[in-house]
């Protein structure tokens, strides 16, 4: 099976029925992608594949072979962090951190469709991420920052 | 025994699993061995005041090994400021406000202290990480290490410029020769030096003279954060690490009766351990690991159990008078004459509160990587009390402590759920008998199950006002939540108030806040019920019985900024307040709250009751000096959010020794969607010593919520949470 990660390809002989997640932490090492429930309920498991985000924990592995899949680790470029992992530092959006990773990559999906959210097209969008911490308010300022700050659309 | 609430019923248990089955030396240390040369400044223990951080009872999952040291600090040949603590970073953000109480006293950049923390191997001794001790209790003591490193720079560099060394001052990471306005750095005067020098008292720098103290320092791995690097437990990963599973009872307190695992121990690459009424799986991947469970037949004898909808009156009907001479609650405080205060009373109350079981979640699950080498164990955890976990794993493999070495990642959060070691003893267990590396992260469900719970409580009060709104009598019991709150600070000449001890249907322990959260809800309800009787404001009504000056200070802080003056409530919308004082902290909340009519939720759910949407809430607090101010408004905001879910909806349902509600498909706590509008307003005393920030923050708003929803539609609401299913105006 071949699959796509941060614009790496990986051949892997694994079972299709893996949750991508295991595949991605156990197989491959990248492990910012994070066990929070296993049913979909919590977000820290959130990847891009073809820019959407998905929950990991939930999809087969062979549901996405050869398909663009981007983890928190493929978010910066060239050592230069990506608007939203910067906006998430400048907003103090985190405490504990353990849903970062979800809760940025959400983001990107969001900002990549909707470039200039409004506060409730936020909430819709992150409604299914948690942050244990409570620190939503810094998460809602973070991604209009980030928005803000955003030049052209898909820049 | 040190000064430990008494509800912290999960330190008292006895041991999970009793197994079968059956380092470097700790007691001298060498220092430059470990750390390289330069300069090491040891802080020894000295007063009474640490000792409450470092001594530790027989009677809890830790031991008595007395600690000599309280710090220590080592600054390498390379100029680089290493300071180590016991304490946990879990969330809380003290990596960061310890790194700058470090660097405050040496006067150099934040960026250039690196804290290890909470390796028993590395770091001094810590009692733990719980009961916001952090800031009023380890902050001075990096204080203090860090102050001594600084005179003992100038000391090195006044020999070296054979000058005085009052003509030396440490400025921007430098130290400075004001004669000659020469300049060098630590790591050209540690150079070559191994110096070790043991202090126990140093001259810090007060509040009103900090420059990076007091302001809001960044999280200081933010990066490693939002870049996915940061590992926590259940991130590491070990040479030929196997991954393990531990196959759970059907319900609690069931004894193993059949057990044959012929099938999945056929299995290719899996072992099974099977010791007492322990079983569990290492397999190389989770699927695997599903497999050989579900091959693996079992048979439990089981016992009926109480289920949620007894729980109150069976806290009532159990009774523990006293537990072991392990808990001993104390005579009641009674002060003046109750049933002489109910007799002059004009008007008397009588209402019971209760408290459901609620669990932390925290998002990461309880986990642990576990290795044994020549028979020398280390487990990396994520746990608030390395310690403890360290004496649970010797005293399950019989073991001495000093071949344990328990290593804490920053950890994916705790809320006072993480204190015991039962996932770091199962993944040994594993490791052990394959002899190699296993992980073991908990499932959610796990964690749901086998954690334990914020205490049930059942509060009753008995009170009686005057007509001119003086509190005349006050009578209050608690059962089984705990007492940490439960002093009323209002002045009440005749007042009774007393925690009662009582069994648990479930494993309870310690959560933010302890059961102060449980103790204001229901004082604080009651407080507005008084008021209301006597016909008065509910401000005024405090204000008239309260004298404490610093809890008046934040009730009228959050009231100014919340314009309680022109919150008047109405039918759907409603405007609520609280107060209280709780490990230093003085908090004081107001709330908005609207009534939401209800969405069809579906056939099964009739008829749908409308939603309590909290819309606004203002938080004061005073914590003394305050050290890093956005960082404190993130825990009050935080206190809030997570406030909201035990005020409103979050309890855990359960039957037979099993959880009825063990996912958070079926167990909901607060998302995007149940934000309200939030504001702070940080009341700073230059004057007053720090004191934690992490609780106190939380324990107003239930009562607050509850008081709003009240005087928007004349219920009240004794019971958290108040609106599992909706509101019902018949409650």
């Amino acid at each position: 099976m071949e699959l796509v990660v941060n614009q790496k390809h990986y051949r892997l002989l694994v079972d299709g029925d893996r949750r991508l997640l295991w595949v991605l932490r156990d197989e491959l090492e990248l492990t910012g992608t994070k066990y929070g429930c296993g049913e979909g309920q919590c977000g820290a498991c959130t990847v891009l594949v073809e820019g959407t985000p998905i929950r990991s924990c939930l999809t087969r592995v062979s549901a996405v072979a050869g398909k663009q899949i981007t983890t928190i680790e493929g978010l910066a470029q060239n050592g230069k962090l990506h608007p939203l992992q910067q906006a998430f530092i400048d907003a103090d959006a985190m405490q504990c951190g353990y849903c970062t990773p979800g809760m940025i990559l959400s983001s990107v999906g969001l900002l990549k469709k909707t470039p200039h959210p409004s506060d409730p097209e936020i909430h819709r969008a992150l409604e299914g991420n948690i942050c244990r911490c409570g620190t939503y308010p810094r998460i809602i300022q973070a991604v209009q920052m980030a928005a803000a700050n955003a030049g052209a659309p898909h820049a | 025994m040190p000064d430990i609430e008494l509800e912290r019923y999960e330190l008292f248990e006895p041991p999970a699993y009793r197994f079968s089955h059956q380092a470097f030396d700790l007691d001298r240390r060498d220092f430059f061995k470990i750390l390289g040369g330069g300069l090491v400044l040891l802080l020894a223990l000295d007063t009474r005041a640490t000792a409450q951080e470092s001594g530790r009872g027989p009677a809890f999952r830790g031991d008595a090994r007395p600690p000599e040291l309280a710090a220590w600090l080592h600054i390498g040949e390379d100029g680089t400021i290493t300071v180590f603590t016991g304490k946990t970073e879990m969330g809380q953000n003290i990596r960061t406000s310890l790194a700058q109480a470090v660097a405050e006293e040496l006067h150099t950049p934040i960026q250039s202290i690196h804290l290890v923390m909470a390796d028993t191997d590395l770091t001094p001794y810590d009692l733990g990480t719980f009961g916001s001790r952090t800031t009023p209790l380890m902050a001075p003591q990096m204080k203090k290490v860090g102050a001594a490193a600084r005179e003992a720079l100038i000391d090195l560099a006044a020999e070296r410029w054979k000058v005085d060394r009052h003509s030396i001052t440490l400025t921007g990471g430098l130290v400075k020769n004001n004669a000659s306005d020469e300049s060098i750095g630590f790591g050209e005067l540690t150079h070559g030096q191994k110096l070790l020098k043991t202090v126990d008292a140093a001259a810090v720098t007060p509040p009103t003279e900090w420059k990076l103290e007091g302001t809001s320092a960044a999280k200081v791995n933010a990066i490693d954060i939002v870049t996915g690097a940061h590992g926590y437990t259940s991130d590491i990963t070990r040479p030929g690490m196997l991954y393990g599973r531990v196959l759970r009872p059907p319900a609690f307190n069931a004894k193993l009766a059949i057990f044959d695992a012929r099938d999945a121990a056929a299995m290719p690459d899996v072992a099974i351990v099977h010791d007492g009424d322990f079983v569990g799986v290492v397999a190389a991947d989770e699927v695997a690991l599903s497999k050989a469970i579900g091959e693996i037949h079992t048979e439990w004898d089981t016992q009926p159990q109480p289920s949620n909808k007894e729980l109150f009156a069976y806290l009532k009907k159990h009774p523990v008078v006293q537990r072991a001479g392990e808990f001993a609650p104390g005579a009641p405080a009674i002060q003046g004459d109750i049933d002489h205060g109910l007799q002059t009373a004009a008007h008397t109350l009588d209402a019971v509160y209760n408290i459901a079981y609620i669990a932390h979640v925290p998002l990461e699950p309880r986990a642990a990587v576990a290795e044994w080498n020549d028979g020398k164990l280390t487990v990396w955890t994520g746990t608030q009390r390395p310690w403890g976990v360290q004496s649970e794993l010797a005293a399950a493999f019989k073991i001495p402590e000093s071949r344990v070495r328990v290593i804490v990642p920053d950890t994916g959060s705790a809320y006072g759920g993480k204190h015991t070691g039962d996932a770091a003893v199962e993944a040994a267990r594993l490791a052990l008998a394959v002899n190699k590396p296993v992980k073991l992260i908990w499932s959610r469900e796990e964690e749901f199950t086998w954690a334990y719970f914020r205490p049930a409580g059942v509060i009753e009060i008995r009170s009686g006002v005057s007509s001119e709104g003086v509190i005349t009598a006050w009578e209050f019991h608690n059962y089984n939540s705990g007492p940490s709150g439960i002093e009323t600070p209002y002045e009440i000449a005749n007042r009774s108030v007393r925690f009662h001890v009582t069994e648990t249907p479930l494993r309870q322990g310690s959560y933010r806040g302890l059961a102060a959260t449980a103790n204001h809800f229901a004082r604080e309800s009651h407080m507005d019920d008084l008021a209301a009787a006597a016909a008065m404001d509910p401000l005024e009504f405090r204000l008239k019985n309260l004298k404490n000056l610093r809890l008046r200070a934040v009730l009228e802080a959050a009231a100014e900024k919340f314009g309680w003056a022109n919150s008047k409530s109405e039918s759907t919308r409603g405007f609520g307040l609280a107060c209280g004082v709780e490990k230093g902290g003085y908090v004081a909340s107001c709330a908005e709250i609207s009534l939401v009519p209800a969405e069809y939720a579906g056939p099964e759910v009739t008829p749908p009751l409308p939603r309590v949407k909290v819309e606004r809430v203002v938080t004061a607090f005073e914590c003394g000096a305050i050290v890093n101010p956005e960082h404190l408004k993130n825990q009050i905001e935080g206190s809030v959010v997570m406030g909201l879910g035990g005020a409103l909806f979050e309890a855990i349902e359960f039957a037979n020794g099993r959880i009825l509600n063990a996912r958070l498909s079926k167990y909901r706590v607060p998302r995007f969607s149940d934000l309200p509008a939030i504001e702070t307003v940080l009341v700073d005393r230059k004057d007053l010593p720090s004191a934690g920030a992490g609780e106190t923050p939380i324990v107003g708003l239930a009562p607050a919520i509850g008081n709003a929803i009240f005087h928007a539609t004349g219920t009240r609401i004794r019971s958290l949470p108040m609106t599992p299913r909706g509101f019902a105006q018949s409650l």
